[in-house]
């Protein structure tokens, strides 16, 4: 990646940025492409959030499912390590607490490939200042 | 696919299922069945709403109906009125406490989300070793503005009139700080951020490094603008080693997009960030000590002045500031001073993260406006006390803190109000104690902590605080008197008024605050030899119940003293004189007959 010399072409990164992440989001294959994030700061670590994550990479390969999974940092819900965010193509982000591989599975197999609802979904309880302004 | 329509999410949170929300679900379910709608609408149990004052809570989506205190008996309606008819069920919808109308659905429920976050915005959000999210958030547009249209005085000015104070304790003004250091002339000047966490039981910090390292970097970069450094270092306990490898991550992704380094996004403005690695003492979190620490001298304090705005880092003006602060830096400089300042009480501005800890139901970090209650905070947002049990209560400011107590419950959080309670913000831990917890021993644990963190400097922390660590064993063991009392409380101010710096000044905070709420409980210790929570072992005494003994013998075989006597068949006593409580018949019993008063 080359410098970014002004203000300008700072802005125009970021333009590009958001409607990347935005095509991911509505592209082509939106119809197949989930989106999960997995919680991994040292205490979601330490609780078993990287075997969650492997195993989604490994098992959502497996089965066919076009994902995308990344690492994010502390979600706060330490109470309810790993956790887990799930975004269907199309549809508000879900929060799933204490996700082992057991539970991933289950998350996959009911959630992701079958839209149905799984036990453990940690209900969004804040705002966040871009939430807060579009309520606005 | 699956079916399904329509969604019942029902709180399974502690404190709804102890409102027999599992209960509920049952019903809804059956209910359900009855209407034949089982294909069409699920049921699923969800973590806490953070409601848990109106729980059971029922949420539908996805019309986004809230209802709260659903009983069992309510799912019949629930399902013959909403699913069948279509039709809200009017007397279940939450009810706006102000109009005293019903609550149609969640959007108009601004008061239900008590947490905001400013902070945290990024954590748990974003990939933290990707830069381009960042920026895709619209990190380093902060700094981009700065360097385009204010000057670093216009800056100051901002910050000031924003109210932002210090996160990591003390609360002094962040804009304040910066103007000093500006003011103070050199050729060479230091941005420093302290990520020194060090009071048991916080880990925001470490949270805000792990999950949104750049806004820390962008923040420290705005700094330096504004104090004319070139240069900054975070000082970061070594015990943080993602912390560590995240923030290399972040600053080489920085450099490489020209967002640190020289002549940033083209203004002339050079400023670059190095790391420093504590080894984990708490004193070390004072800023005069971090300095000592980060030019490789003994983590010791020095009197102030001189402020390390005047001499700090190799003598030259240094700004320190703790790692929260600084992540509310860039949502200030974008959104304004005059958004800042309308969150929160008249002097306590913006959030404040707390990491909820102990006998409290939904462990975790949370960011609440400076201003909300004790009792929202533990009661709505942290789910309660698990178990069930009662609220005692809520230790603030690690070893530096004290408590607040039931009659603190309604009093707004901010860095005021907790002062005037005896205890202070501290950098935001927040332990939660039920009815089960000795406070003599909470205060004992936490001057136990600060006696092996003093740095043995200056004599009011290195030995009076030692004197006081024994008093409180006295007191714990049974061998306390009235006297005692006094003597911790006059020993306590002296350490108070006489010490070097913040550590000690502050260590006796916890023995003051819990003597002064909870002093009926130090009387039990010295004069009844009791301990009311059951914790000192010292003044318990091992009980076998006549009711549940059957004469197994199996304890007077586990005993090691031989304290235990009786017959095969018959009642065993525990002889008070021998017994060492160990514990080891309670251990043995299978009867519940040892119990421990």
């Amino acid at each position: 990646m080359g410098k970014i010399k002004t203000l300008a072409d700072l802005k125009k990164i970021r333009d590009k940025q958001v409607s990347d992440i935005n095509l991911r989001n509505k592209g082509d294959d939106a119809e197949k492409l989930v989106q999960i994030r997995v919680a991994m700061a040292t205490c979601g670590i330490a609780s078993g959030a990287k075997e969650t994550m492997e195993f989604l990479i490994y098992d959502l390969e497996k089965r066919g499912v076009e994902a995308v999974v990344t690492q994010t940092g502390c979600m706060s819900y330490c109470y309810a390590e790993p956790t887990i965010e799930v975004t269907l193509p199309g549809k508000e982000p879900l929060v799933f607490g204490g996700v082992d591989t057991d539970k991933a599975d289950e998350i996959i197999e009911k959630y992701i490939m079958g839209g149905e609802l799984v036990d453990g979904i940690i209900p969004v309880n804040y705002e966040t200042i871009d939430s807060k302004n579009k309520e606005d | 696919m699956s079916n399904y329509s329509m969604h019942m999410l029902v709180c399974g949170g502690t404190g709804c299922k102890s409102s027999d929300s599992d209960i509920l679900v049952e019903k809804l379910k059956k209910e359900l069945l009855k209407q034949g709608l089982e294909e069409t609408v699920q049921v699923v149990m969800t973590g806490c709403f953070g409601f848990c004052e109106k729980g059971p809570i029922v949420k539908i989506m996805p019309d986004n109906t809230f209802y709260t205190q659903v009983k069992p008996e309510d799912a019949e309606d629930i399902v013959e009125e909403h699913v069948v008819k279509g039709r809200r069920v009017t007397r279940l919808l939450y009810k706006d406490p102000e109009k005293n109308t019903a609550v149609e659905d969640t959007k108009h429920m601004g008061f239900y989300k008590k947490q905001l976050r400013i902070a945290l915005r990024n954590c748990g959000f974003l990939d933290p070793e990707k830069i381009e999210e960042y920026i895709a958030r619209d990190g380093y547009m902060a700094i981009g503005k700065v360097l385009t249209e204010l000057s670093p005085e216009e800056t100051i000015s901002l910050m000031k009139d924003s109210g932002l104070r210090g996160r990591g304790g003390a609360g002094f003004p962040s804009g304040l700080k910066w103007e000093f250091a500006r003011n103070n002339e050199s050729d060479k000047k230091y941005v420093v951020c302290n990520a020194d966490e060090g009071d048991p039981g916080a880990f925001m910090d470490r949270s805000i490094l792990e999950g949104d390292p750049h806004s820390v970097l962008e923040a420290m970069a705005i700094t330096g603008y504004c104090i004319g450094a070139d240069e900054g270092f975070i000082y970061i306990r070594a015990e943080y080693p993602l912390a560590i490898e995240r923030l290399k991550i972040a600053i080489n992704q920085a450099r490489e997009y020209g967002l640190l380094g020289e002549n940033i996004l083209g203004s002339g403005f050079n400023f670059d960030i190095g790391l420093k690695y504590g080894a984990g003492a708490f004193v070390c979190g004072e800023e005069t000590a971090l300095i000592h620490s980060m030019e490789g001298e003994r983590g010791e304090p020095t009197l102030k002045p001189p402020f390390p705005a005047e001499s700090g880092y190799h003598g030259k003006p240094t700004n320190v500031n703790n790692v929260e602060t600084l992540a509310n830096v860039p949502s200030i400089i974008l959104k304004g001073a005059e958004w800042f300042s309308s969150i929160g009480t008249e002097k306590s501005k913006g959030t404040k993260v707390f990491a909820l800890a102990g006998k409290i139901n939904n462990v975790g970090l949370i960011e609440v406006p400076m201003g909300t209650t004790l009792r929202e905070v533990i009661f709505e947002i942290g789910g309660g006390i698990k178990d069930g049990k009662k609220f005692k209560a809520a230790q603030t400011g690690g070893p530096s803190g004290g408590c607040l107590t039931e009659k603190h419950l309604d009093t707004p959080i901010d860095y005021e109000n907790l002062v005037a309670n005896g205890s202070m913000m501290g950098s935001g831990g927040m332990i939660v104690l039920d009815e089960d917890d000795c406070m003599v021993s909470i205060a004992k644990f936490y001057l136990g902590f600060t006696v092996e963190e003093s740095c043995g400097k200056c004599v009011p922390c290195r030995i009076v605080n030692k004197r006081l660590h024994e008093l409180l064993d006295r007191i714990c063991s049974g061998k306390g008197e009235l006297a005692d009392l006094d003597r911790l409380k006059n020993l306590g101010e002296v350490i108070k008024d006489t010490s070097l710096c913040g550590l000690g000044q502050s260590s006796p905070n916890p023995v003051l605050s819990t003597l002064d709420n909870f002093y009926d409980e130090y009387y039990s210790h010295v004069v009844d030899k009791k301990c009311p929570a059951g914790v000192c072992k010292d003044l318990m005494e091992y009980f076998i119940l006549e009711e549940n003994c059957v004469g197994c013998t199996a304890c007077a075989r586990a005993c090691p003293v031989g304290a235990i006597t009786g017959e095969r068949k018959e009642l065993h006593t525990v002889n008070p004189d021998i017994c060492i409580k160990c514990g080891a018949c309670m251990e043995k019993c299978k009867f519940d007959a040892v119990i421990l008063k």
